[in-house]
Order: structure tokens, then C-alpha cells, then sequence
């Protein structure tokens, strides 16, 4: 039988504000023990949360530009359950009445296009941390750190609206890459700062009820995303066509033994008994907050990548790579700015430099004037490397270096037929030959001269002036 | 309205509540009026009225994006029955 898969992804991304969503803690990663924990965060009786406002921008400026449409009304609601990490025994989260409904992502996968609709996205408290076994041998029990419980997260629901593992991992980069250009998420996987479960369930081609979902999680890369939801597929559609039946339940993704495991035991009772938090009034949004906000959307990675392709004439792939993060694409545009004369070399310097660029090891000046200087025949596309690399690691200016290191090319017409018409006159049998027809003879004038120039000239040139003089 | 002694066993399960047998039946009882007395309110024709979670809608204050320390971890500490460093120490959480 012929399956399909049906895969809804939902995100949870860690917010880049200063403190926690409902009191003045830090929200940095890398504190000590409990160093970012007060009163309010663990929970101790007659506290009361107050949120924080920018989380509200965040989680706006993320439903603007993702299509949704941001809730005048929104209410917080507790999620109740046991366990440590989690000292009020209960999240503070969104349910009945999230701040954003009804948004959409497009994305592109093997080739074809489609757009993904986001069902919601909410406001929530992250938990703390626990460490088992405690920090030292012989240590009895779990230790709580509770410096990440309260630290703002959204959670962004996909529809189930994806067909291929494929699909998924392409509409979470383009997720990420829109909140890391909002600068509301600093969207790292590994760290933890960007998430992701994914509900995969499998039926029949054709059959529009839906098969019963597993729910992957512990997936904290994209690559494990793309792995973790391709296995369990084919564990599905196995299952099914060995007579078994999936049933619903949470696996987690073992990346070690690359398969995913069934968390047995730990679905009992999920009864989180939602209600309306009475420490938190209904959160109104005015339309003129909203409309400011709408403002402040940089232009986003699909509609830059659009302009990159059709204003400096760039291939999509570069285009969208180049787009895909804030950072490149304003560097680049820089640099087609100090020299833009071709941005099409500027761009394939900046996929080449991507990283040294993105660490700031680069200057805008670096890329703009090797461009130009290989651009005007001053230097060869080998040199140009060489330039960059020298300059990273000397921190000298490259036409400065191109003088030290004496890598300017011969590209003086003059200069040059001088030295081919020696290589000419030196061998006559060669030049016979050409003239006799056989032009693929052209590249050993040329090498000969690079050979007398130490391979300083102007290959580009040389190749012209040797065609020239032998015409 | 009757409850029955599954319905408390979960409910008292969820609130990690160790009941025996007579405490159920007790409960289940006791439950039950708490929620025939809640009841009335269904006398009330409530079609159109939003459901209301407060008293006031004047909607929720804001505090700004500062971080301000809280200055004594210790005091956080000491209202634990136990602790490791300067973490909190739990009964052991068995993870998967």
C-alpha cells in the first residue's frame, strides 16, 4: 500500500529579552545555580506576576510577520502539573485564547512550493532545570536549578500541513531565520533557544481521515528533525503493514542509536486542568500598538531573497542563501555599495567569507575592493583569496597587502605585448601551427607568458593580446 | 450529582493525594454537593455572555525589560527541605 505522511510541527522559541516573562530576573543562559531565581519564579506563596512587556512585542512582531492575526483580547492560563523543575505546580501559559491565530509560512522542498498555515502561537513560562543524580558520586535525589523556570517562550503551532521530512525541516529554518531576523529569538538548536516537537502520523494515499500521531521530541537539530521524522515514518508504515497499530503516545528521538523510543510510562494522567490564571487580567492589545509594531518588520528572507535575484541579478540559490541571514545580507549589500560594479562576484565572495563575515573578521572594504580590483584585472581570483586570507590573519588593509606581497597583475597592454612578442619570436614552429589552424595552441602562448611573468599577468589580457599579435 | 470513586481516585491522583477506601467515599460525596451547590448557576441564561476569568477587563499592567537581581539566593534556598550547592535537591526523578 502507497502511505503519506502527515506532520505538524510545534515550535517553542526562547525569547532574547533581558528578563523573565512575569518578574526581574535575568533570562541569561549561564548562571550559577539558582543565581536568576526570586520569589516569584519559585513559586512562594503571595507573589504575584507581572508581565513583561517586550515579551508581548516579541510575540507580536512574530505573529505579524508570520501571517497571523494578533488577538485584541488574550488570555493567561495555568497548565497544572507535578514536577520539580516546575515549583508552582503549575505553567503559566495560553490555552483558550492565545495572543496570535490563523498565520502561514511558505516554503520550498524538492523543488515545489507550498504554504504551511500556522494555527496559533502563545505566550508561556519556560521550567527550570533538573540534573539527576545529583551534582557529585554518592549524591542522592535530583537537583533543581531553577534559573530558566520563567524565562519567556513562544509556541508556535503548525497546521498538519506537511508531507515529507523534508518539508518539515525546510518551514523550521525558514521559521527560524524570520525569528532570528526579528531578533526575538537567537534561534540556537543546541543550545536550546529554539525547539521542536513534531505529531507524525501516517494513512493511506487518497484517505482523508487522519492515522493516529506520535509525537517526536528531543530532536535538537535540524538534521535530527529531519532524521527523527523520515524513521518514524518507516517505523509507521511498517507497524501497519506488519498488522500492528500506531498508537498515540510521546518517543523521543535517541540520536546515538538513531531511532526513536516510546517515553512508556510517562503519559499517564497528562489532565492539565486548564483554567484562567486569577493573578492575570485578560491581556488587551490596542490596534495602534500593533500597527507600530507592524512597523518595525525588517524586510524578511523570502521577499529579500526576491529583490536580491532581481536587482543585482543573483542565481535564487545565492540570493536565498545570502537572504537567509539578517547579517550577510546587510554585509553584502555593503559591500556591493563600496563597489558595485559586480554583485554577482561580491556575492560569491560572501558565500565563500560567510563565516569569517558573520564573526566580524571581515570588512565590508576587504570584500568590496577585491572585487573590484579583480574586477579591473589588478588581481587574479587566486590572489584575491590570498588577500582576504592575509587580511583576516594581519589585520592589514588589502591593498596594502597586495603591494607587500607583490600579487597586482601585469595588466598593461603595452607591458604585456612586449613579453608575447618575445614568446612568439622564440617559438616560431608553435606559431606556425596556430596559424596552420589549430587555435587550441592559444593556451600554450599563454602559459608561456605566465611562465615569464612569474605568473603575474593578466591571464584575461594576455589571452587577448596573444590572439592580437599572432592574428 | 454523583461522583464516582474512579473520578476521585484520578482527581486525587492528579493532586498527588494518598486516599484509603472510607476517604474516597467520604469525598466523593462531599464532591458531589460542592457541585450541585455550583450548579445553580445553570438556572442562569448565559448564551452571549463571554466567559468571564475576572472581575475587571481593564487588561493586565506591564513591567519594562530590566533585569533586577534578587539578592538572596540563600533565603530562596532555605525555604527547601533539602539542597545541593546552590541547588535545590529532590526526591530522585526517574528520566526515560
Amino acid at each position: 500500500m502507497d502511505f503519506e505522511a502527515v506532520i505538524g510541527l510545534e515550535v517553542h522559541a526562547q525569547l532574547s529579552t533581558e528578563s523573565k516573562i512575569f518578574c526581574a530576573c535575568s533570562s541569561k543562559f549561564g548562571a550559577t545555580p539558582n543565581a536568576n531565581a526570586c520569589p516569584v519564579c519559585t513559586g512562594m506563596p503571595g507573589v504575584l506576576p507581572v508581565l513583561n512587556r517586550r515579551v508581548v512585542e516579541f510575540a507580536i512582531r512574530a505573529a505579524v510577520a508570520t501571517g497571523c492575526t494578533v488577538q485584541r483580547r488574550s488570555v493567561f492560563a495555568r497548565k497544572n502539573y507535578f514536577y520539580p523543575d516546575l515549583p508552582k505546580a503549575y505553567q503559566i501559559s495560553q490555552y483558550e485564547l492565545p495572543i496570535a491565530l490563523g498565520g502561514h509560512l511558505d516554503i520550498e522542498a524538492g523543488g515545489v512550493s507550498k504554504r504551511v498555515g500556522i494555527t496559533r502561537i502563545h505566550m508561556e513560562e519556560d521550567a527550570g532545570k533538573l540534573i539527576h543524580g545529583g551534582s557529585s558520586a554518592g549524591s542522592q535525589g535530583s537537583l533543581a536549578d531553577l534559573n530558566r523556570c520563567s524565562v519567556p517562550l513562544i509556541e508556535i503551532v503548525s497546521e498538519p500541513d506537511m508531507r515529507t521530512a523534508e518539508e518539515a525541516s525546510d518551514y523550521l529554518r525558514r521559521l527560524r531565520d524570520i525569528l532570528v531576523y526579528l531578533e526575538v529569538c537567537d534561534g540556537n538548536m543546541e543550545e536550546g533557544s529554539f525547539r521542536c516537537d513534531a505529531n507524525v502520523s501516517v494513512r493511506p494515499r487518497g484517505q482523508e481521515k487522519l492515522g493516529t500521531r506520535a509525537e517526536l521530541k528531543n530532536m535538537n537539530s535540524f538534521r535530527n528533525v529531519e532524521k527523527a521524522i523520515e524513521h518514524e515514518i518507516r517505523r509507521q508504515v511498517e507497524l501497519i503493514e506488519d498488522g500492528g497499530t500506531v498508537v498515540q503516545e510521546t518517543r523521543l528521538w535517541d540520536a546515538d542509536r538513531n531511532e526513536t523510543r516510546s517515553m512508556r510510562g510517562k503519559e499517564e494522567a497528562h489532565d492539565y486542568r486548564y483554567f484562567p490564571d486569577p493573578d492575570l487580567l485578560p491581556l488587551v492589545i490596542a490596534d495602534a500598538w500593533i500597527d507600530e509594531l507592524r512597523q518595525t518588520i525588517p524586510e524578511l528572507p523570502v521577499p529579500k531573497s526576491a529583490r536580491f535575484t532581481e536587482r543585482y541579478g543573483l542565481t535564487i540559490y545565492d540570493a536565498s542563501l545570502l537572504a537567509s541571514v539578517r547579517a550577510l545580507a546587510d554585509f553584502f549589500e555593503g559591500a556591493v555599495a563600496a563597489f558595485g560594479k559586480n554583485p554577482k562576484t561580491t556575492a560569491n565572495e560572501c558565500i565563500q567569507w560567510k563565516d569569517a563575515i558573520l564573526a566580524n573578521a571581515v570588512s565590508v572594504e576587504t570584500i568590496g575592493q577585491v572585487v573590484e580590483d579583480r574586477e579591473t584585472g589588478l588581481i587574479s581570483a587566486t590572489a584575491g583569496k590570498t588577500l582576504i586570507e592575509q587580511s583576516i590573519a594581519t589585520g592589514k588593509a588589502v591593498r596594502v597587502l597586495r603591494e607587500e606581497l607583490g600579487l597586482t597583475q601585469m595588466s598593461d597592454t603595452g607591458e604585456l605585448e612586449a613579453v608575447v612578442a618575445a614568446v612568439i619570436a622564440a617559438n616560431p614552429k608553435e606559431v606556425e601551427i596556430y596559424k596552420g589552424g589549430k587555435e587550441g595552441l592559444l593556451s600554450f602562448f599563454v602559459g608561456q607568458v605566465m611562465k615569464e611573468t612569474k605568473g603575474k599577468a593578466n591571464p584575461k589580457i594576455v589571452s587577448e593580446v596573444c590572439r592580437k599579435l599572432l592574428g | 450529582m454523583a461522583i464516582s470513586t474512579d473520578e476521585v481516585r484520578h482527581v486525587a491522583r492528579l493532586a498527588r493525594l494518598a486516599l484509603s477506601d472510607g476517604e474516597l467515599a467520604t469525598l466523593g460525596g462531599q464532591l458531589g454537593q460542592i457541585l450541585d451547590y455550583v450548579k445553580q448557576l445553570d438556572r442562569l441564561d448565559t448564551a452571549g455572555v463571554l466567559p468571564t476569568s475576572h472581575a475587571v477587563e481593564t487588561g493586565t499592567p506591564f513591567r519594562e525589560d530590566v533585569a533586577v537581581p534578587f539578592p538572596d539566593r540563600e533565603a530562596l534556598l532555605a525555604n527547601a527541605p533539602d539542597r545541593e550547592g546552590d541547588a535545590f535537591r529532590v526526591p530522585r526523578v526517574i528520566e526515560d
